[in-house]
């Protein structure tokens, strides 16, 4: 009983601290690509610490559900985050739920979010939320496609289940039906959490924003737990995709000396993982949101491919 | 058992008569219908939780004096389990009408509405429980009288006579397929009982069993609203008053599928694989286009409606999958999956229902359906709001409800699917799983879209800004159905062995034990390591981890001031509803995307006097194409009305002419009987 709390409180002590650290990350490299100074590495965790202590206003028009919001989707988040498996095949708290309610639970969090921005009764809130539904849902077959394919060569969807199969199959991902899961994976991975081409997580009003759009009338604490929130979103999808197909160094059990190296290992995984995002965000123009259906085709039909190979080869 | 069963049918009577009597005292109409109807429901639930904890078949019957008809009952696990879901449905939509039905005092024929109420009960009853096709038929029929009469209760209305007249005619083409159906089974078993056509029809000819399926799967897939044959269902449920709404697409519709799960798993020993294939496609395709024309919706009843049609599509995947999986010899894989289709079968019913009775009470205190007119509802309404929201929540598959819950097994089912050995099976369960995440994803978007434009923001009309809270029984009967979103979400797991019988009686598999881990704390997948959920984990966890923002509260936040303020109007002298994102603009990326299944056609006329720049007017139209309306219906509709013209030579109306016929087929129909 201790030990399982010891887990759950180190599992969330890390979603917490780790997410802004590799949403800053991002943002930083990106910025150094782009030859602009941008902000340095640990502001992500000075822009939350600020926004907590701050005031907020709340929109006249706004119901208890924009208050509640906040709370639903950060909870939501870090509940899925607690069952993916971090730095040990034994994910704290795996028997509530398995890929299946990751990819729910998410979906729970956006279901309020998109509310929230319906609730103030703003325009842009409306066009965000409508957006926002539209991508995730043609990103969710492709996810779904993806767990499947990973879940059907674990013969379960249990995550940790699927973590250990991974780990003692070190070089399966060089198979072609788990490349193919784990680019189609990348596709949606830029789709959920807002990234270019897809949505620009650094614009503020402008029309082509989507998530921005949604949460324009939140500050404060409020806004502090949504930006958590999708940090820490980000960050549950990027461990999925590395320790479900790159399980190096992951460990098997929650032993001191097994975890700590499994953490150097998944930091330097993401590392690698952000360094991809950057890329791909440097080298693209963000698209119309009309030519999004195409990119999401593309992911579902590599999504499809990878579900076929995986009992041709 | 059979007393409190027989009591509750006696109940349903005495209401339909209390309801025929005060036809010129509305109050006591509406106040002895319906509280007749609620103890009978009450009666009907402790009956059938009765069965289901006796188990086993308790079967007995009444000598009519007509030949070939006997009032045969016969409740088994599976009529229990129908009749404890209609006994729930039955019990809150009847205490919710006696404050719906009040504001109708004086303007509506409530002793007409309050009797075919209480025969639509109990004919429901009788087809769950009806052990003979003959008395089967007759129960189906009187239910869809039954069921016409309060469609078309707004008779005043041409679309409402016209929408209850097109559910009369599909309900009977439906019905003579049955009826065909269950003769070729009697003739194959030489009796109309039930339980002689116990897996009768897989010792048919093979092309006789691939007739059987396709008549009962067509015949019974009016009923249950299964694309293409849904064309009714989003006439019919809007139109009729919200509590029958509610009892249609709660559980009339469902008839339909008891239907299916009598014939298929009790009638067939194991049909055909193809048949499994086919209903499963049939039911990817009702989820995915019911919630695809949900989304186009502006008619809050009417998005509800296509929504029905997608969720029984989600009942079919669960079906088909274990249809495939006996015919495959993989008994245990076939529990899981009719479990499935069975929960969601049960899920949909209470929020479904849940959901037409909060949009009936919008209806209610605003006079609108259309969505477009509502807006804030969830201040003067919060009680309403706060359970479409439950029921939003539940029917989206959002954990920890009870939609996710059965979604969750048929996911499971269809991943189990790649157990199978068919290259087939294997590729066509996964995708059919894909195509469900998507049906889910587009039903959150569309309950986004249903509640947000609905009960946030601003007011968008006059009626809306003065809309008020429904009286306190209609709160109750939503309060009843969100408890039971939330229990059947919670609970699954002691929920779970209610279905052990039914898949015990068609199957032969006890499914239940498999499917719970960890002492009834999770639901597994149906095998060891195969993966597991909590929803009561879930939800505690849910709870307990918002201590996490309460504590930064109190260490950084408590400082921060907490003002209102206006919403930014964009720069705009003043936010007012004119500025909000409406149903069609929210729709809008949807309606772009499926634009080839959707054919959208809009058409803008701007009113202007210097430039067209600067309009004084804007009239905005936009329609999607009912594509099966005209592309399958019409056309058959006309060469209906063709065939019927050439008939009418035959009718020359000379009574000469008339005998010849009579003697004709007098004579065909000797020699036919000479001949066999």
């Amino acid at each position: 009983m201790t030990g399982a709390l010891l887990k759950v409180v180190a599992q969330l002590v890390l979603l917490l601290m780790l997410a802004p650290l590799v949403s800053g990350f991002i943002k930083t490299l990106k910025a150094r690509l782009q030859m602009r100074r941008g902000p340095r590495l640990l502001q992500s965790y000075s822009n939350i610490h600020k926004l907590l202590r701050k005031g907020m206003v709340i929109p006249d028009t706004a119901s208890w559900l924009f208050s509640a919001t906040p709370y639903v989707v950060f909870v939501a988040t870090l509940l899925a985050g607690l069952m993916a498996p971090m730095v040990a095949a034994d994910t704290p708290i795996g028997l509530f739920g398995g890929v299946l309610a990751v990819v729910y639970l998410l979906g729970l969090g956006r279901f309020f979010v998109a509310l929230a921005g319906l609730d103030a009764g703003s325009p842009f809130g409306g066009l965000g939320s409508s957006r926002e539904m539209t991508v995730s849902a043609l990103a969710e077959p492709t996810l779904m496609l993806a767990v499947f394919t990973v879940a059907i060569g674990a013969g379960s969807t249990s995550l940790a289940e699927i973590a250990r199969v991974a780990i003692n199959q070190q070089w399966r991902f060089l198979a072609p039906s788990q490349a193919l899961a784990f680019a189609a994976l990348f596709l949606v991975l830029i789709a959920e959490t807002g990234r270019i081409p897809v949505d620009n997580p650094a614009t503020h009003l402008e029309l082509t924003m989507i998530h921005e759009a949604m949460i324009l009338e939140y500050s404060g604490p409020y806004l502090a737990l949504i930006e958590w929130a999708a940090s820490i979103k980000q960050l549950v999808l990027m461990t999925l995709m590395i320790n479900v197909f790159w399980p190096f160094g992951l460990s098997a059990t929650w032993s001191p000396a097994g975890v700590l190296a499994a953490f150097g290992w998944l930091a330097l995984k993401l590392l690698l993982l952000s360094c991809a995002v950057v890329l791909v965000e440097t080298a693209n123009a963000k698209m119309r949101l009309f030519r999004v259906p195409e990119l999401m085709a593309v992911a579902f039909t590599l999504g499809a491919l990878a579900l076929i190979s995986t009992f041709l080869f | 058992m059979t007393v409190l069963f027989t009591a509750g049918l006696i109940a349903y009577l005495a209401g339909a008569v209390a309801g025929i009597a005060g036809v010129r005292a509305p109050r006591r109409a509406r106040i002895g219908a319906f509280s007749f109807a609620l103890v009978g429901a009450l009666l009907e639930i402790v009956a059938a939780i009765g069965a289901l904890a006796q188990g086993g078949v308790t079967a007995w019957t009444l000598p009519s004096g007509v030949p070939l008809f006997s009032w045969a009952i016969r409740v088994n696990a599976l009529s229990a389990c129908f009749n404890l879901t209609l006994g729930i449905l039955a019990a809150a939509v009847s205490i919710y009408s006696f404050g719906y039905v009040r504001a109708m005092e004086g303007r509506r024929n409530i002793g007409v509405l309050g009797c075919f109420y209480n025969i639509l009960l109990l004919s429901l009853t009788l087809v769950f429980v009806a052990g003979n096709a003959f008395f089967f038929l007759v129960a189906w029929e009187v239910m869809a009288l039954a069921a016409w009469a309060l469609v078309s209760f707004e008779h005043e209305k041409a679309r409402t006579r016209r929408a209850g007249m097109l559910f009369l005619i599909m309900s009977h083409a439906g019905s003579g397929l049955l009826l065909v159906g269950f003769l070729i089974l009697a003739r194959a078993s030489g009796s109309l009982d039930f339980a002689t056509f116990h897996h009768a029809a897989s010792a048919l000819p093979a092309w006789q069993q691939g007739a059987v399926f396709l008549l009962f799967f067509l015949g019974f897939g009016v009923k249950a609203g299964v694309v293409p044959l849904h064309v009714w269902l989003p006439e019919a449920h809007p139109v009729s008053p919200s509590n029958i709404s509610a009892l249609m697409s709660g559980i009339v519709i469902k008839t339909g599928i008891y239907g299916m799960a009598l014939v298929f798993f009790d009638f067939f020993d194991a049909p055909p694989a193809w048949a499994g294939i086919l209903v499963l496609g049939a039911g990817v395709l009702s989820a995915l286009l019911g919630v695809l024309y949900a989304l186009m919706e502006h008619d809050l009843k009417r998005l509800l409606a296509y929504h029905s049609i997608e969720n029984i599509g989600i009942i079919l995947i669960g079906f088909g999958a274990a249809m495939v999986f006996r015919a495959l010899g993989h008994p245990a894989m076939a529990g899981v999956a009719l479990i499935a289709g069975l929960y969601h079968t049960l899920n949909h019913a209470i929020f479904k229902s849940l959901l037409f009775l909060g949009a009936g009470s919008v209806h209610y205190s605003t006079g609108t359906r259309n969505m477009e007119e509502m807006g804030g509802l969830i201040r003067p309404m919060p009680v309403t709001a706060l359970c479409f929201l439950i029921g939003a929540v539940a029917i989206s598959g959002l954990p920890p409800l009870n939609g996710f819950v059965s979604e969750w097994l048929t996911y499971q089912a269809l991943l189990a699917g790649f157990g199978s050995t068919q290259t087939l099976t294997r590729v066509i369960f996964p995708i059919a799983g894909a195509l469900l995440a998507l049906t889910a994803a587009l039903a959150a978007a569309c309950f986004v879209k249903a509640f947000g434009i609905s009960f946030l923001a601003l007011p968008r009309s006059e009626n809306a800004a003065q809309a008020h809270e429904a009286p306190l029984s209609m709160r109750l009967g939503m309060g009843f159905l969100a408890a039971g979103c939330v229990a059947l979400g919670l609970g699954a797991t002691w929920f779970l062995p209610v279905f052990d019988p039914i898949t015990e009686q068609l199957i032969g598999v006890r499914a239940s034990s498999a499917l719970t881990a960890a002492n009834g704390f999770a639901i597994s997948a149906g095998a060891p390591h195969a993966g597991t959920v909590s929803t009561v984990g879930i939800a505690a966890m849910l709870v307990l981890l918002s201590a996490l923002p309460a504590l930064f509260w109190l260490v950084w936040g408590r400082a921060g001031r907490r003002a209102t303020g206006p919403t930014w109007d964009c720069g705009l002298p003043g936010l007012t509803a004119d500025n909000e994102y409406t149903a069609t603009g929210f729709s809008k990326p949807f309606r772009m995307i499926f634009s080839a299944l959707y054919r959208p056609r809009r058409e803008i006329q701007a009113e202007y006097e210097v430039s067209p720049y600067y309009p004084t007017a804007i009239r905005f139209e936009s329609e999607i194409e009912p594509s099966f309306e005209k592309r399958m219906y019409d056309p058959l509709r006309g060469w209906l009305y063709r065939m019927a013209g050439r008939m009418r030579s035959v009718q020359a109306g000379s009574i000469h002419a008339y005998l010849a016929y009579i003697f004709v087929a007098l004579l065909a129909l000797l020699l036919f009987g000479v001949r066999g």
